[in-house]
């Protein structure tokens, strides 16, 4: 059992397992959205005080913020026991665009390059780290949701809206990937 | 003990975000870049499971564990929101190679880089909640 889950899964075993996930959810009265929980977490901190947004029963979430604290403890087992010993198989031709980019690639999940500390706490760095978190939590609330909301969630209930939020999440995508990319890390 | 049933749900869901490596900044590039069918593998078969899924619950009017039925309530039905919410999204997961998921994840995973992540996405979504107001939906 240990070395099939310590092996590469194949992206349809992946993808079966993320619906098990919004399933399960479904069957505990719940729908699965992850980036809702930033809000949840921006109301327990006290942010109702400065906008209606977060005047909502928070309490009435915290289910989510308990998947949330759970998936931080999967990651964790996933990197400390189910780890393959092969390295990432990242296609040759997104290995050669990111060489041209000064980012090597490395094998792992992450590219140490510019997942580090001191990259981070350069200008490129916090605009890369900081800038794009500020992007993901801004967007995701605009937008109502994110990938596990509109791109699984959303099309499998075949919604229109969610489409269209794909689509922008493509759009965004490509701008930085083809545009800003290729100025920052010239 | 309610919680414990969720914990477990995220463990596992953390765990297929690793190991899926759709967590991974290198394979959000490859995505972005139409490189590989792996994360449109996983996204489509993710998709199209669901919409098998979402028919039967739908057809069989199941019920969830505390015997409701199970609904689906249909998004506002307006374009302006999910374009721009979604780009500006869009933005922010190919810059730091997560969407809010793997954010954590991550974190777990020991990349202590992301509380920066967090901290930005937080701001964002505490902004967002402050200029909602004057924003097109």
């Amino acid at each position: 059992m240990s070395a099939f889950l310590s092996q590469d899964w194949p992206w349809y075993v992946s993808g079966l397992a993320i619906a098990g996930i919004m399933t399960a959810l479904f069957f505990f009265g719940k729908t699965f959205g992850f980036s809702s929980n930033l809000r949840n977490i921006c109301a327990m901190f006290g942010a109702g005080r400065f906008a209606s947004f977060f005047r909502f029963d928070w309490k009435a979430k915290q289910w989510n913020l308990w998947f949330l604290v759970g998936s931080i403890i999967g990651g964790y087992i996933a990197i400390h026991f189910l780890k393959s010993p092969e390295p990432l198989n990242l296609s040759a031709a997104t290995i050669a665009d990111l060489q041209k980019l000064h980012i090597p690639f490395d094998g792992q999940l992450e590219p140490a390059a510019i997942f580090n500390w001191q990259f981070l706490l350069t200008g490129k760095g916090l605009l890369l780290f900081l800038g794009g978190g500020f992007l993901i939590g801004f967007g995701t609330r605009y937008a109502g949701g994110c990938t596990s909301g509109h791109a699984i969630t959303g099309l499998s209930q075949l919604q229109w809206p969610s489409l269209i939020a794909v689509i922008g999440f493509f759009i965004g995508g490509l701008i930085v990937t083809f545009g800003l990319f290729p100025i920052l890390f010239k | 003990m309610k919680a414990i049933k969720y914990i477990l749900t995220g463990i596992v869901f953390g765990i297929i975000m690793t190991k899926s490596e759709a967590v991974s900044w290198y394979r959000i590039q490859e995505m972005f870049r139409f490189q590989s069918f792996f994360m449109y593998g996983i996204i489509g078969t993710a998709v199209i499971t669901g919409i098998i899924v979402v028919a039967l619950i739908r057809r069989f009017h199941a019920k969830d564990i505390s015997g409701q039925p199970i609904e689906f309530y249909p998004k506002e039905k307006t374009w302006k929101k999910y374009l721009f919410g979604g780009t500006i999204f869009g933005l922010g997961w190919a810059m730091t190679g997560a969407c809010p998921g793997p954010v954590f994840v991550l974190l777990g995973c020991g990349y202590s880089v992301m509380l920066v992540v967090i901290v930005g996405a937080l701001l964002g979504t505490f902004t967002y909640g402050l200029i909602r107001d004057r924003l097109p939906h």
